[in-house]
């Protein structure tokens, strides 16, 4: 309960600090002096509380999503960008932008979740033939087929002229999070609700196919909700600030190494330090060129692969 | 017939292909204008040429040294770590001090450098802590994936009106090769040669195993070493050129062992460098001439070459 505590009020002053923090300054006695013209509570109200909202959410939910794709898949390395779910996605919008520009973005979000599914799926099945030889085969595989989608991607791009909006989604930027660009990201928290309240059968799901028959569990349904959840949180996160690196593999290893697997205890923390972690990393890249901003997905980029490679050579790695 | 004899007539017929591939990419819709279309197609070939030759040579040594043929320089992330230098260089000049040198002598001293990152990093992926083909390969690419990362950042970091000047001066593509670097490359490429070409009779041996080459009298470690630089240094010619091409050298590489039925590699090393000629040219070719799609051959290459690599593994031809 202290530690859950603990968490809650790191994440608290984090997100403080995160309305505070940026080019044009919100300061106190802004906000609260009689004689303030109003500006300051603008700045607050339009552009940091959406953006540390936007943070949370989205940091939460794809450490989330990330926890349960290693539950169903029984791997401790897969995450949405290790398994071609993302880049499917991306593709999923790239196409979007290319036959349909007008739809709306709800719409959009819909179609990249359901090529998220379809991605996933091939990256499923390619492991079903695929004799499993190592836990690891896992993400190599999954790392490659994001690879071959991304150059779909990247090709369509070269071709229609719309390579700023593949970079859009490639690397995740907060920066142009606004009050009317984000709310999409309140469907992410949603989805984080419903997995904690189903995370038992997660769990259950991820003891093997036997096992979860043998309780009473539909395994199939319970794979394809999981997979759901999955596809529609990677979809919302790229479509409105783009893609999360690494946050996904992390955050469920960090807290497994501290608290084991019982997935409904972990999935509070596993919110919390994802909404934490991206939040001091957007901090980080708020503060460290300033005035300019370095997109969160670089930041994550630099500190998820040393964080990952960290995992990978740990001494005794158990992985599986 | 002979493996000798098939392996010739394959590689006489790489190399005939090639050479149409060659003159295809020369002569095709010139329009007449040969004073003009001859020195802008021919400095692009010279390019394409190289490239070929460092990223098929520095592919097949590896594979060699490593005893596998799965790993690439690249997908060990070695390009990455040559941007990653060419990054920090900046980075650590500023960049007005870095536009006013000379741009062959900054190439010179990033090879050097990358000779010494690269063979650290060799012998942190091969010294035997990391173990397993399947966490080598992971490691190497996630350690590819963080070099990017670092390069982006640092790039980030520096003024984003100066960054701008320098951005096609030090991200090439195939369709911006860096001309100033064509002459001093070519150099570097032949000394690089005569490298390979004394140390012709250890290759052989060095695809036995370390065991066994150490048992019919290899100097293992320094073979490696003096491999591993040759490689550094192909491989920073070839990304200094055209930027990274993550899968080229696994395409080639395999394509040669499949197609020649020897071992050896005076066979093998021909024929990967041509058919990186034949399928650089005249992928370009039929990119240029037939689809018309002029900037997309680095990208069809990632998407072939990644199935290519997916098959691979799956099938578990590594060993």
């Amino acid at each position: 309960m202290i530690r859950l505590a603990a968490a809650v009020f790191g994440l608290v002053a984090l997100a403080v600090l995160s309305l505070f923090v940026g080019v044009g300054s919100v300061t106190l006695s802004g906000l609260l002096s009689p004689a303030a013209n109003g500006n300051d509570w603008e700045l607050l109200l339009i552009s940091r509380v959406p953006r540390t909202l936007a943070i949370v959410f989205a940091g939460a939910s794809m450490a989330v999503a990330g926890m349960i794709m290693q539950m169903l898949a029984r791997n401790r390395f897969v995450e949405p960008s290790t398994a071609g779910t993302a880049d499917a996605a991306g593709l999923g919008i790239m196409l979007v932008m290319l036959l349909a520009p007008d739809l709306p973005v709800f719409a959009r979000m819909l179609i990249a979740a359901a090529f998220a599914i379809l991605g996933t799926a091939l990256f499923l099945a390619i492991l079903r033939r695929a004799p499993l030889r190592s836990p690891l085969f896992v993400p190599l595989i999954g790392l490659m087929l994001g690879g071959v989608i991304g150059a779909l991607s990247s090709f369509l791009a070269y071709r229609y002229d719309l390579l700023q909006s593949l970079a859009a989604w490639t690397t995740g930027d907060f920066s142009m999070v606004l009050l009317g660009r984000y709310e999409l990201l309140w469907i992410c928290f949603g989805l984080t609700l419903i997995a904690y309240v189903t995370a038992d059968r997660f769990t259950v799901a991820g003891l093997g196919r036997d096992f979860t028959t043998n309780l009473g569990l539909n395994h199939r349904r319970i794979m394809a909700a999981g997979l759901t959840i999955v596809a529609l949180v990677t979809a919302l996160v790229i479509t409105t600030v783009g893609m999360i690196p690494f946050i996904g593999i992390i955050v469920p290893n960090a807290v497994s190494l501290a608290m084991g697997d019982n997935m409904r205890r972990s999935v509070p923390y596993v919110a919390l330090l994802g909404a934490g972690l991206v939040l001091a990393c957007d901090l980080l890249g708020r503060v460290v060129n300033h005035p300019f901003e370095i997109p969160i997905g670089t930041v994550l980029g630099v500190v998820g692969s040393g964080c990952f490679l960290y995992l990978l050579l740990r001494k005794r790695a158990h992985v599986g | 017939m002979s493996a000798r004899t098939r392996s010739l007539r394959v590689i006489g017929a790489t190399g005939v292909l090639a050479v149409c591939a060659m003159l295809a990419f020369m002569t095709l819709d010139a329009g007449g204008r040969w004073d003009f279309v001859l020195p802008f197609r021919g400095t692009k070939l010279a390019a394409m040429l190289l490239v070929g030759y460092a990223i098929a040579v520095s592919t097949v040594l590896f594979q060699t040294i490593t005893n596998n043929r799965i790993l690439t320089p690249s997908t060990m992330g070695f390009d990455a770590l040559y941007v990653l230098i060419q990054t920090t260089f900046v980075f650590a000049l500023g960049s007005e001090a870095f536009s006013s040198l000379d741009r062959r002598i900054v190439f010179l001293i990033e090879a050097g450098a990358m000779i010494i990152f690269a063979n650290l990093l060799y012998r942190m992926l091969f010294s035997g802590a990391v173990r397993g083909l399947h966490l080598i390969l992971l490691v190497g690419i996630v350690f590819g994936i963080l070099f990017r990362s670092l390069s982006n950042l640092m790039q980030r970091m520096i003024d984003p009106t100066a960054f701008v000047a320098l951005q096609d001066r030090f991200f090439a593509s195939f369709n911006a090769v860096d001309q100033q670097l064509l002459g001093v490359s070519a150099l570097v490429v032949l000394a690089a040669s005569v490298a390979v070409w004394r140390l012709r009779h250890v290759y052989d041996v060095l695809a036995l195993g370390r065991d066994a080459a150490i048992g019919l009298g290899v100097e293992h470690r320094r073979a490696v070493f003096a491999i591993l630089s040759i490689v550094a240094v192909l491989v920073s010619i070839s990304t200094a050129l055209v930027g990274p091409v993550t899968f080229f050298g696994l395409l080639v590489a395999n394509f040669a062992y499949q197609m020649i039925p020897s071992h050896r590699h005076v066979f093998v090393i021909p024929a990967a460098v041509l058919i990186a000629f034949l399928v650089l040219v005249g992928g370009q070719v039929i990119l240029e001439r037939i689809f018309a799609f002029d900037t997309a051959l680095s990208i069809v290459i990632e998407f072939i070459g990644g199935i290519v690599f997916i098959v691979l593994v799956v099938r578990g031809t590594a060993r």
